[in-house]
């Protein structure tokens, strides 16, 4: 369902990004970056009346011809970016809002673990199949 | 009610345990109080991780200031901050007359410095605040008065790696967090 799926640190580093492995990968890379704009621009106080729910959840940021990218944030500041196919039925609202609850759930175990350093890239094997799972395409 | 008991006990043989194992010399130049307080950074951001999940995004400072003093001092120390005072310009002062981690060490002068180790190890707050701003919060450091109840006043203030910290971090502007507690519960 998802295509691509990153997390990014408060300074703007990646912490864990991973793609389908059918696709080019620098492509999807170079997405999420250009989304991190996207992002800051939406949780920065100018865009006050757009978004003024106190929500963790970012919605779309933006689309593109074949994907969209959605967007959430942490109130530690840690970003998640998700691409998604366009061409697939078109995953309603309330479910990417429960892959990023998910995700986020599980960054918290990260963070929690004792053995691992904030700021590092994220090597858990729980997280991995939590991911994978979430990127698992239905035929 | 033993799990406070137990939280208490387990932080003081930590900080006993931390200065017990220091090597020649690093009592005195500080690195004992280091190890104390990243550990309690450490600490503060995996909790402070947990916290945040479920509620709304904060807007500004004084949100997160809010939300230190209420909630997460709530959860941890089971009571709330009783004073949060604020110059407007980033400098934030939190007051806490009972301590939890400190109630139980007898007034006077005697214990004075050993509170700042024990204070030390409440780096959790630092992690808690390290967690949530950007790069704008310091803790600065911590004033301990200790005062007997009745009669004399005595008050001291231990101000513990201000100067270090302010070395440090000078360069970043904004909020630093002056942390003062209250030594006594015979307040």
């Amino acid at each position: 369902m998802a295509v691509c799926i990153a997390v990014i640190a408060k300074e703007n580093y990646p912490l864990y990004i991973r793609s389908t492995p059918s696709e080019n990968e620098l492509k999807f890379h170079y997405m999420v970056h250009t989304s991190l704009d996207v992002v800051d621009e939406k949780i920065s106080a100018m865009g006050k009346a757009l978004v003024d729910q106190r929500e963790l959840y970012l919605g779309l940021l933006y689309p593109t011809e074949d994907y969209k990218v959605y967007g959430y944030v942490t109130n530690s500041k840690v970003k998640f970016v998700m691409v998604v196919d366009s061409s697939n039925t078109a995953l309603r609202d309330n479910e990417i809002r429960s892959m990023f609850r998910k995700l986020h759930n599980s960054y918290t175990d990260v963070m929690c673990n004792p053995f691992y350093n904030p700021g590092d890239r994220i090597q858990s094997r729980a997280f991995d199949n939590m991911v994978t799972s979430m990127m698992i395409q239905v035929c | 009610m033993a799990d406070e008991a137990l939280f208490l006990l387990l932080h003081n043989e930590m900080v006993s345990g931390v200065y017990k194992s220091a090597e020649q010399g690093e009592v005195e130049n500080g690195r004992c109080i280091t190890k104390l307080e990243n550990m309690g950074f450490r600490v503060g951001q995996g909790l402070i991780e947990r916290f945040t999940k479920d509620t709304a995004r904060f807007k500004d400072e004084l949100d997160i200031m809010k939300f230190i003093c209420k909630d997460f001092w709530t959860t941890v120390f089971k009571k709330q901050i009783d004073n949060l005072r604020t110059n407007h310009q980033g400098i934030y002062v939190l007051q806490d007359n009972k301590f939890r981690l400190l109630t139980q060490l007898s007034a006077g002068k005697q214990y004075l410095e050993h509170a700042s180790k024990i204070k030390a190890g409440q780096g959790i707050t630092t992690g808690n605040t390290g967690g949530l701003q950007e790069s704008k919060v310091d803790f600065l450091g911590l004033l301990v008065a200790g005062s007997s109840a009745g009669e004399r006043k005595v008050t001291s203030s231990l101000l513990t790696a201000e100067e270090v910290l302010m070395g440090r971090w000078g360069m970043w502007k904004v909020a630093k967090i002056i942390y003062s507690f209250k030594g006594s519960s015979l307040n």
